[in-house]
């Protein structure tokens, strides 16, 4: 490890590449929270926006009017507003109605703090999209898959469960796969309400050193690897449920 | 009616893989000019692969074609006169469907070969006439039947005035009744002296319309010989085998 | 193999029996994007009633309005600089994959994927940092606004996704177009121009409105590295009121200025999606 780092110590002397999160401890630390809490923001918000995403599909599938229209008016909010502006109205515009208790000192803290105010935009943000890919999954499947389902006697709800879904989840992975790593991106928003995630730490790292131009391309290359990572994590997915001779398969 | 003495198209000895699977073996092929020669075989024997080398579609591994005066497997291959020799026309009709059935057929004259437009509209509407669709050249593909978008890929094939047309199972993918009606133009064409390579499955249309007939197996020519005595007395075994399935 | 050969997309047929049902569905969209209008700014409306007797806040809301305008002007003037260019420059990097020539298609693909994948935030500081502030044509120095900047830095992913939606729409033109043009003589060149591209568009035009409502999504970025767009605006508004209980509305305010503006383009998609699939 000590190599690692008075390797890079040297590079910079050599010839002015400063990469100060691979010899500084200080500068290492704070990188290192800050991807931790990018994985943590995206992790988090990817499992409640596939809920709701399900949740949102399954809505519109009942045949009344109220909850498709909640459905319906949710998708419509979260697509044609932009993302960053949701999130102040979220933090800076919700946040202000929301009461602050007193922790254990005495000091007044928020009792919805900007991490998780980020976590709620973005995974009502990205539950927004994944009801779309829901819904399109649910519809692509072929009428006469459905009335055969019935005409073996399951009712609607258990074939919904144990027929449509199982199909549905599979059409929609690929597009799923997408929405995530859209969400993964989109957690970078949350620089804007000073949530320490890796670009803001970033930041602070080069205002501090000012080696922008090695963060700035050490983040390209880490958020590459981290897409990269999720959409192979993905694909592995979508390769262990492929159902043999379903879809596009000849060459 | 064939002029058995000039071999049109040749192949020798032609070999081609795809990956690790061999699909032509060792394929020699003499085609005379006016000839009309029907392919068959079961499926993979290579029949369609054949028809898609004589137009460099398909790139051979080993062996050498030639279509007139133009070698096919040279490397410095004009595309455009060999386009202008051999046409071909695919099972899925292929047509260009945001272009209207005239433009379908008059277009590559007009942008490949370069021949005025006045004189490529008047051909390709009287080809129309001839297919019998001249009612239908400013419809779109979408709009016409299977039978009807064969028949406008033969009209288009044919206006590019070739020497050699290849049919490749032209009516494999068409309703039962309209294969009668592109059969009856690939017949009236045939009749008028143009060189035809058919593969098809219509053994009824093959043994009344055509010079020779070719048997295909395992990416051979297993067995060459004309209708008459194909149907009625094959050598091969394998040739005997599949006609007793199929007729 | 017999049997009816469906005349559908698979084939590269579009069918014109769609066009009946579209004309109901288009009538119906117009309705519901009055509706949703009228819904949002209902809303707006009450928040700005409710969080505060006092119509001082509708007052204010009113009175900053010509300055969130301004603001939000700035936001459509970069989007649509940033669609413009980045469909063209869409357009020649995704036929840039697709080339028989490898030493440009590698590239292509492996530029696509860098800029596909990296978040627009990050890309954005790239360009606020990496573009000179000012530059000299013929002696004379011009300064690049801050707008202009982020404008060149929405470009880059725009560029990318849309060499994404050209290579995908012509990857599914099926390969019969290709080998008929062959073998009728067309060039690789040729056949793209005369037979793939046209039978392309319309299978963009959804796909790249909705690149459009991602990229207009996108645009408030730019208050971040300091354009002086809607949302820039509106949080100078608040500073100068100080009053908390304008923040609710006001952002809600400016959220329905994007909704009012974005909605009917995503209705407008979904209905030419509708057009142009078969079932």
């Amino acid at each position: 490890m000590d190599s690692i780092t008075s390797f890079f110590r040297d590079l910079h002397e050599r010839s002015g590449i400063n990469l100060t999160i691979l010899y500084d401890p200080f500068d290492m630390d704070r990188f290192l929270h800050g991807l931790v809490l990018t994985v943590v923001l995206f992790l988090v918000s990817a499992v409640a926006s596939v809920v709701i995403g399900l949740a949102g599909a399954g809505f519109l599938t009942l045949p009344y009017r109220v909850p498709k229209a909640i459905a319906r008016g949710y998708v419509a909010f979260f697509r044609n507003t932009p993302p960053l502006i949701q999130m102040y109205f979220f933090y800076f515009g919700i946040g202000a109605l929301v009461p602050t208790a007193r922790n254990a000192s005495g000091f007044p803290q928020e009792l919805i703090d900007n991490f998780d105010w980020a976590l709620i935009a973005l995974s009502l943000y990205a539950g927004a999209f994944n009801i779309e890919i829901f819904r399109a999954g649910i519809e692509a499947i072929h009428r006469s898959i459905v009335e055969a389902a019935t005409v073996l006697g399951y009712s609607k709800i258990a074939a919904f469960i144990y027929v449509m879904v199982p199909l549905a989840w599979r059409i929609s992975l690929p597009a799923l796969c997408n929405n995530l790593i859209e969400l993964l991106k989109t957690t970078t928003l949350a620089y804007a309400i000073g949530v320490p995630e890796l670009l803001y730490v970033s930041n602070q790292i080069w205002s501090d050193n000012i080696n922008t131009f090695e963060m700035m391309n050490v983040l390209m290359v880490v958020y590459l690897i981290l897409v990269g990572i999720v959409a192979l994590a993905m694909h592995r997915w979508e390769r262990a449920l492929r159902l043999p001779g379903f879809g596009a398969t000849s060459p | 009616m064939a002029d058995q003495n000039t071999a049109f198209i040749k192949l020798h000895d032609v070999y081609k893989s795809f990956g690790n699977s061999p699909v032509l073996r060792g394929v020699s092929l003499e085609i005379a000019k006016g000839e009309v020669a029907c392919i068959i075989g079961p499926s993979g024997s290579g029949k369609s692969t054949i028809l898609r080398c004589i137009n460099a579609l398909t790139p051979v591994d080993q062996g050498f074609i030639e279509v007139g005066d133009i070698q096919v497997t040279s490397k410095d291959l004009n595309m455009v006169a060999l386009c202008h020799r051999v046409g071909m026309v695919f099972q899925q009709y292929n047509l260009f469907p945001h272009k209207t059935v005239l433009q379908n057929v008059s277009m590559a004259p007009i942008q490949v070969l370069r021949q005025t437009r006045a004189e490529v509209i008047d051909r390709a509407r009287a080809l129309l006439e001839k297919v019998k669709l001249a009612h239908k050249a400013d419809a779109y593909p979408g709009e016409l039947s299977g039978g009807q978008q064969q028949r406008v890929a033969i009209a288009r094939a044919l206006c590019m005035q070739p020497e050699a047309i290849l049919f490749d199972e032209v009516t494999a993918a068409l309703d039962p009744e309209m294969v009668g009606e592109v059969l009856t133009v690939i017949r009236d064409i045939a009749r008028e002296g143009m060189t035809c390579v058919i593969v098809t499955h219509e053994m009824g249309f093959a043994r009344e319309a055509a010079n020779q007939m070719y048997f295909t197996d395992g990416g051979l020519i297993v067995e060459a010989a004309p209708p008459a005595r194909f149907f009625s007395d094959p050598q091969d075994e394998r040739t005997r085998s599949f006609l007793s399935k199929v007729l | 193999m017999r049997g009816h050969v469906k005349l559908g997309p698979e084939v590269g047929v579009d069918l014109p029996l769609a066009k009946r049902r579209v004309r109901g569905a288009v009538e119906g969209d117009l309705a519901s994007i009055f509706l949703a209008i009228a819904i949002v700014l209902g809303i707006v409306l009450a928040l700005a009633l409710l969080a505060g007797a006092d119509t001082g806040l509708l007052g204010a809301l009113i009175k900053w309005t010509p300055f969130l305008g301004k603001g939000f002007l700035l936001n459509v003037v970069m989007s649509l600089f940033a669609i413009f260019f980045g469909t063209i420059g869409g357009v020649f990097l995704g036929m840039g994959q697709l080339t028989p020539a490898s030493w440009i298609s590698l590239p292509a693909k492996i530029l696509t994927q860098i800029f596909r994948n990296a978040p627009w935030l990050v890309l954005l500081f790239y360009c606020i940092f990496l573009l000179p502030f000012q530059i000299r044509i013929g002696g004379q120095t011009y300064a690049i606004a801050s707008w202009l900047r982020a404008a060149i830095g929405f470009t880059i992913p725009v560029i990318a996704n849309f060499s994404e939606i050209v290579r995908g729409a012509m990857q599914s033109i099926p390969s019969g177009q290709w080998e008929a043009a062959r073998s009728l003589g067309y060039t690789w060149r040729q056949t793209v121009t005369s037979v793939i591209l046209p039978q392309c568009v319309k299978r963009m035009l959804p796909p790249w409105m909705n690149l459009y409502a991602v990229l207009l999504m996108a645009t408030p970025l730019a208050s971040i590295v300091g354009a002086e767009e809607a949302l820039t605006n509106a949080r100078t508004a608040l500073q100068a009121e100080s009053n908390s209980l304008l923040l609710l509305p006001l952002y809600a305010y400016l959220l329905s200025w994007f909704f009012i503006y974005s909605y009917p383009i995503a209705r407008l998609s979904m209905a030419l999606e509708n057009r142009f699939a078969v079932r």
